[in-house]
């Protein structure tokens, strides 16, 4: 850049001048948008571009990233003015495998802006995102799936379809994320591919990350928003997730979750809907009628069975409330509505405070919230009372926020709060703003129409207003008092003789047209007035507004069958409207002749002309203003929300097979672990983590490492269950379910599929803990030992290098005997290897201890002392336990550095009186860390790691271990090792890190035929390859 | 959801557009000028317009519109929120949210709103992330920049996104540890003519500026938390943790934010700092008017009502205005006829007072409007609703950190009818 020329710097500022914006001025109704996007940026294009591209050309195809960068920048700042840049598509393409990040990233935005428009060249890239699909960095994989999925070259559906299936079963949850927002766009470039799309779906549907949900509940939205079946199965666990989810995805759930609500569960106010539909009765002021209505629904009542809401029901409504706190509008508005929609009367109430205090923001929030609490409040009046004088109107605000308040408050008025709110009226009345005058005066009238009680004052009121200087408030008051006066015109003939002098000077049409028909219709109050205003209104007819001239004609045939001396004045209106130039007039005119003015022929009617001219009309209702939605349309794509079902559907849809626990427990474990709840530490603090974790405390990439194993074990067990399904003792339940909605799945592999699913649910839920674990977004104030402090999240991965270590794998979780109760004289305790990395210190093995106090004293004072470890190896004992009483346990962490070596560590144990010499012998497969790579990383790996460090075994596996899913938990649980990705289908590759010096170990199983197997380690360490093999070897032949 | 974004300054001009789908033609824009130009002012331009095939939704920030295009049904307040959110973004990244600012980085610009939508779906909205992908410009590094040809995009890929605490940048380090909070809080308040309150109530806000190194797990407790009402959180803070103590226990986001906002109930009592005492009266007869205020403290706490700020709308018919402060500046401008006083401290022992006469429009009648008065003002070390705040402690980091709270009231909408 400091290099370039001044006549290329001086280029350079060009394409910021205003000579090359591109001016599309589309006119009045030929405004529409032109959707060829080619079209609209190429029409402003002056000639002189092409001479100052070749220079940017020039640049992109220097070998200097700054060069490149400079040219990018320039081109990014023109694609921002909306200036075409499209030829210099080959140009830019060319950078799209740049070392260089900033230049890759522009290159990116680049092609997503262009690539719809010149397909074929952006093809060229393709290959370098298929490339970046199988990094091993979590970031560039979800990086080029986003941009591949951003170009919209429908050739590239196949190769984007294949991506997101890939990239939906990846390990990481940032991926799942990038495929689940692909998928919209897949979508709508090819739509044939739904029904590939929607299994992509439900795949992700099933994930249990935060991350995920949001992202795959918007694709479910857009793809397939009527296959709320899908729902099911995710209905519980989205409302726990909910809470951590990020907010957009919150508004996105919270929304779905509104519409499933009304389909599945029953209205919980079908009780009090009756009781409802009185109270609006009342509202309207037909006092009499309710006291017999009131008797026939207490009997209807009573005949109802009483409602219980379902306990999925109640799970929404409890896990959305804490949302209604949340800081993003959005996500307020979306809890307010489905409390709207799905709560119980008596709990909507709570929704109105977070309203409110949305009516602090900016003030587009402020306008779209008024819209909703005006609609709400027509409905649940009470719900905002309290807060009426939030609703108060400041001068200062906006025409139409000042509007949409007024709305509100004539919805809120009651017997009780009139008064005030006709105070508050009176000083808006004087503002400065006369369309907010006129809604003022609108809205007294409603106010007037629906409280009895304040009628006469309003009417007085609005009568004052007529002596207004501004001729809008008075014809405002005018057209609102002719509304009020037809409910007692008796009383108030004087009032229409004011108006009737008010003609002379009053000049808005609407107000003149009120007056006149006010006058008409009862001309037997005034009876000297009318005629007299019909008079002066003929001498100005022609000078009349349409609808004053229609009024004008109403007036005179009103006036014709009982005056005299108005037959004329008739006759001559008729003949000016006869020559009118609005056909309606005329028409009039015509008709109204025909009626009143006896002929020879007709005359039939004119007798009962009084009769059909002054019948008694029904006053009017003042109409609610018009607001419901912001539209008062729908928009494209708009769901319109189903009504509350009569019969609940089937709630047992919802169950869902818990996966919280440690898989180990249910497959093998279970027996081991029936005595304490708590003694493997990884039952109680996974559940728990899985739980809890969301907000800070626990490790995210340990919950989704357990998923992530769960997800196979469940592929795996998929086969097993088939097979093995007498067991299941609940299996009759789960296929009547089967039966009951399997209806609606179309094609029939998918509906065994479904039982299959079902019937591994019976199975899991015959064992399997409760299926609504308490959920808490809260993690334990300080925190506990075994889950890794906070600050350890980022770090010691990050030490690590390149690779990154993931949480470890859960197998069987084998607890080992420290101390027995009879040497231990009552006290035992137990050690087991936790896999979690123990916090502080990234080269320690964690090993959780369990200390249970069988005797009949307490022990005090308990702690680890004269550690004597072997050279090297450092241990970092637990915190002393104070005190431990009598048939207590205790549960504490302590990390020992074994130097990757079996030796054993050995230490006293301490209490008030006793000293124990223990020692702990690691077994080999807890001196690792599971490590996550993937494929071609782990034979680039294993390429290194031949000769003395390869230990080749062949083996026959045991009856037990020969389907995918033993094998693999046979192999993790015998050593604490992560599974690595691998093409083949006989092969099975895990790979791990020693934990102290951190050398790589790494696994690999190959299935011959029959039960022959080969296993191979690659392993720096020699001692340990040769141990873990025989362990292993053990493992999968016992 | 949000198809394209065009920025439109005071004047008309699109001076940048961002399309996450296909591209929107920015002549969808002429239904956004058409309704501009029915909307007399900026403000009443309605924040969502239906065009044919398409709606606008804009919202008016900083004499900018941001208009979003969008084609399909979305919660509206989804997309108004996430406009302000971009907003917020570019107000943190650059300090001030102005066109000449957004022109002068449109690169960097570009860049933070492909990171912030992806297919109009947001995707990183926290700024701490985003800062990560993206670094801020400052003028150090676009010195350096110039010189080294390096790059404000991050070189390292951010692990932010991937963590429980996708708010907090990982790998914090200061070499000051200090944590410091603002309370401020607002009276929002209409005073009837004869002085009585008809509406006031308190919104508060707790901004904070924490610069900690690593992880640090902060507690805030409150002496009396039963006055805050209404609150609403970061989405650091605990919620249970709030429900079941009333104690805000969070691990913060590195840098500036807003920890709470909360709300004091109408239903409380709030104190009343000011009083306004007024004559206005247009005299039929003449086309003279008289005019006549003071301001004074009323329920202060002993503390200094300082900024304080008078500015009224006067009726059209109104001329000029001759008048005389007893401290302080007034201007009257006669074209948009807003009356404004820069009153500065209120001493107590001399009230500050303004008096003069109102020149009316001869031959016309006197305007039956009573302009309202609106006030600001500043009130330091004082929380009008009485909120102080415990103890702050912090988990999970070694070091002592410094600590600092400071408290201030402030007029919100503050009206005097007359």
């Amino acid at each position: 850049m400091l290099s370039l020329p001044p006549v290329q710097k001086l280029l350079q500022q060009l394409p910021g001048g205003p000579a090359g914006r591109p001016k599309t001025s589309v006119g009045g109704d030929a405004a529409e948008e032109v959707t060829s996007p080619v079209l609209a940026t190429e029409a402003g294009q002056p000639a002189c571009y092409s001479a100052l591209h070749d220079d940017l050309k020039e640049m992109l195809d220097s070998n200097k990233d700054s060069l490149k960068l400079e040219a990018m920048k320039r081109i990014v700042a023109m694609i921002a003015r909306g200036k075409n840049a499209s030829d210099l598509f080959p140009a830019v393409v060319k950078n799209v495998a740049c070392k260089n990040i900033e230049v890759k990233k522009l290159v990116y935005v680049y092609l997503v802006r262009y690539a719809e428009e010149q397909q074929d060249l952006a093809l060229l890239s393709i290959s370098t995102f298929q490339r970046g699909l199988k990094d091993p960095n979590q970031l560039i994989r979800a990086s080029a799936l986003r941009v591949l999925s951003s170009i919209r070259v429908p050739i590239i559906v196949p190769i984007m379809m294949l991506a997101i299936k890939e990239a939906a079963s990846d390990m990481s949850p940032y991926v799942r994320k990038t495929a689940a927002h692909a998928i919209p766009k897949l979508y709508s470039l090819d739509s044939d591919q739904k029904d590939q799309l929607i299994e992509v779906i439900e795949k992700l549907l099933a994930d249990k990350t935060t991350l995920v949900a949001g992202s795959v509940v918007m694709a479910f939205e857009e793809v397939c928003p009527e296959r709320i079946d899908l729902i099911h199965k995710n209905y519980r666990k989205l409302c726990n997730l909910l809470i951590d989810v990020e907010e957009w995805g919150q508004v996105v759930i919270i929304n779905m979750l509104t519409r499933y609500a009304r389909t599945q569960f029953l209205s919980p106010n079908q009780n009090e809907s009756l009781l409802e539909e009185s109270a609006e009765k009342a509202f309207y002021g037909s006092e009499e009628e309710d006291a017999k209505d009131a008797k026939t629904e207490a009997a209807s009542l009573a005949k109802r069975k009483p409602y219980v809401m379902d306990p999925d029901h109640r799970l929404l409504l409890r896990n959305t409330k804490p949302l209604l706190q949340s800081r993003n509008a959005a996500v307020v508005m979306a809890v307010a509505q489905l409390y709207f929609h799905l709560a119980p009367k008596a709990e909507v109430g709570v929704i109105a405070k977070a309203l409110v205090r949305l009516l602090r923001s900016h003030r587009s929030v402020q306008y779209v919230v008024l819209q909703n609490v005006a609609t709400m409040s027509i409905k649940r009046r009470g719900m905002f009372e309290p807060y009426l004088k939030s609703f108060y109107i400041r001068s200062t605000d906006p025409t139409q926020i000042k509007i949409l308040k007024l709305e509100v408050l004539t919805n809120l008025a009651n017997e009780t709060n009139i008064s005030t709110i006709l105070r508050e009226f009176q000083t808006y009345i004087r503002s400065m703003d006369k369309d907010f005058v006129a809604a003022t005066i609108q809205a007294i009238g409603r106010c007037a129409t629906n409280i009895g009680k304040v009628r006469d004052t309003c009417l007085n009121g609005l009568v004052q207003l007529l002596s207004n200087r501004d001729e809008l408030v008075v014809a405002e008051s005018v057209v609102v008092i002719k509304k009020l006066l037809q409910m007692q015109p008796a009383q108030h003939s004087e009032i229409i003789k004011h108006m009737a002098k008010l003609t002379d000077n009053i000049q808005v049409p609407m107000a003149r047209a009120s007056i006149l028909w006010l006058i008409g219709e009862y001309c037997e109050h005034v009876p000297k007035i009318a005629p007299d205003v019909l008079r002066k209104m003929a001498k100005s007819f022609t000078n009349e507004e349409d609808i004053v001239k229609l009024q004008v004609i109403n007036l005179a045939a009103k006036l014709y069958p009982d005056q005299l001396q108005s037959k004329l004045l008739t006759q001559y209106v008729l003949n000016l409207a006869k020559y009118d130039q609005n056909y309606d007039i005329r028409d009039r005119a015509r008709f109204i002749r025909q009626l009143i003015v006896p002929t020879e022929k007709s005359g039939a009617l004119n007798k009962y002309a009084k009769k059909l001219f002054l019948a008694q009309k029904p006053a009017p209702i003042l109409d609610w203003a018009p607001c419901p939605t912001l539209l008062n349309a729908k928009a494209v794509g708009y769901q319109e929300l189903p009504d509350w079902p009569d019969e609940a559907p089937d709630p047992s849809v919802r169950n869902v097979e818990v996966r919280g626990a440690p898989q180990g427990a249910g497959v093998h474990g279970g027996a081991k672990e029936s005595g304490s709840s708590s003694s493997s530490g990884s039952s109680s603090s996974s559940s728990e983590g899985g739980g809890g974790g969301g907000r800070g405390g626990g490790s995210p990439s340990e919950e989704e490492e357990e998923e992530e194993g769960a997800k196979k074990a469940k592929k795996k067990k998929a086969p097993q269950g088939k097979k093995g399904r007498a067991e299941t003792s609940s299996e009759e339940a789960s296929g009547s379910e089967s039966s009951s909605s399997g209806s609606d799945s179309g094609s029939e592999a998918e509906a065994k599929r479904k039982k299959a699913v079902r019937a591994r649910l019976g199975w899991a839920a015959a064992r399997g803990p409760p299926p609504d674990l308490p959920f808490t977004s809260q993690p334990p104030i300080s925190l506990p030992p075994c889950s890794p402090p906070a600050a350890g999240l980022g770090s010691p991965r990050q030490s690590l290098g390149p690779l990154q270590l993931l949480s470890p794998a859960f197998g069987t979780v084998r607890t080992y005997e420290l101390l027995h109760r009879m040497a231990g004289e009552g006290l035992s305790v137990e050690y087991c290897f936790s896999r979690r990395p123990f916090p502080g210190d990234p080269h320690m093995v964690a090993v959780q201890i369990q200390i249970s106090n069988n005797t009949d004293a307490e022990v005090k004072s308990l702690r680890v002392s004269e550690p004597k470890p072997l050279s090297g190896m450092r241990i970092q004992e637990f915190p002393e336990i104070e005190r431990l009483a009598p048939g207590d346990m205790a549960s504490v962490v302590m990390g020992i550095d074994f130097c990757d070596s079996t030796q054993a560590a050995n230490f006293q144990l301490c209490t008030h009186t006793r000293h124990f010499y223990v020692s702990i012998q690691p077994p080999v497969g807890e001196l690792m860390a599971p490590v996550f790579m993937s494929e071609n990383e782990f034979k680039k790996e294993q390429g290194k790691l031949t000769g003395m460090s390869e230990i080749t075994e062949k083996l026959t596996l045991s009856e037990k271990c020969r389907s995918d899913h033993t094998i693999v938990q046979q192999v993790t649980s015998a050593a604490n090792v992560g599974r690595v990705p691998c093409g083949a289908d006989n092969e099975y590759r895990f790979a791990a890190k020693t934990v102290t010096s951190g050398s790589l170990v790494l696994i690999t199983l190959e299935r011959r035929e029959g039960a022959m197997a080969q296993l191979t380690v690659n392993s720096e360490k020699m001692v340990i390859g040769t141990m873990l093999v025989k362990d292993i070897v053990q493992a999968l032949a016992q | 959801m949000i198809h394209s974004l065009f920025l439109i300054n005071a004047s008309g001009d699109i001076f940048l557009e961002k399309h996450w789908k296909s591209v929107v033609s920015r002549s969808v824009c002429d239904y956004f000028f058409e309704a501009q130009e029915r909307a007399s002012e900026a403000e009443n331009v309605p924040p969502v317009i239906p065009t044919p095939h398409h709606y606008l939704l804009s919202v008016y920030r900083h004499k900018i519109f941001f208009v979003a295009v969008i084609q399909s049904e979305v919660p509206p307040l989804f997309v108004i929120e996430f406009l302000h959110r971009v907003v917020d973004t570019f107000q943190d990244y650059f300090g001030v949210c102005s066109e000449l600012m957004i022109k002068d980085n449109v690169v960097v610009v570009y860049e933070v709103l492909e990171e912030m939508l992806d297919n109009g779906f947001p995707l990183a909205t926290e700024s701490n992330i985003l800062k990560e992908l993206i670094k801020p410009p400052t003028i150090l590094r676009t010195v350096v920049n110039t010189i080294t040809g390096s790059t404000n995009v991050g070189d390292q890929l951010p692990t932010g996104q991937l963590s429980v605490v996708p708010w907090r940048r990982t790998g914090v380090k200061y070499t000051n540890n200090e944590a410091y909070f603002d309370v401020i809080e607002e009276i929002d308040a209409i005073i009837d003519k004869s002085g009585s309150t008809i509406t006031a109530e308190i919104q508060g806000v707790i901004d904070a500026c924490v610069k900690l190194t690593g992880m640090p797990d902060l507690t805030l407790s409150f002496m009396n938390p039963r006055l805050l009402d209404d609150v609403s959180f970061h989405p650091c803070v605990r919620f249970k943790r709030w429900e079941s103590e009333r104690i805000l226990s969070f691990i913060p986001p590195d840098g500036n934010f807003r920890l709470l906002s909360y709300h004091v109930s109408a239903q409380n009592l709030v104190a009343i700092p000011v009083y306004v005492k007024h004559n206005i009266s247009f005299r039929d007869s003449s086309s003279l008017g008289r005019f006549e205020i003071t301001v004074g403290p009323k329920q202060t706490m002993g503390k200094t009502v300082e900024g304080v700020m008078v500015t009224s709308q006067m009726p059209k018919g109104v001329l000029n205005m001759t008048l005389t402060p007893s401290q302080g500046t007034h201007i009257f401008d006669p074209v948009t006829k807003l009356l404004s006083w820069d009153v500065g401290k209120i001493n107590p022992q001399k009230l500050p007072s303004l008096k003069g006469s109102v020149s009316l429009q001869a031959g016309a009648s006197k305007p039956d409007e009573n302009p309202t008065i609106n006030l600001q003002f500043k009130i330091q070390q004082l929380a009008i609703s009485g909120l102080k705040v415990n103890r702050l402690d912090m988990y999970g980091e070694k070091y002592k950190p410094f600590k600092g709270i400071k408290y201030m009231t402030k007029a919100g909408k503050f009206q005097v009818r007359t």
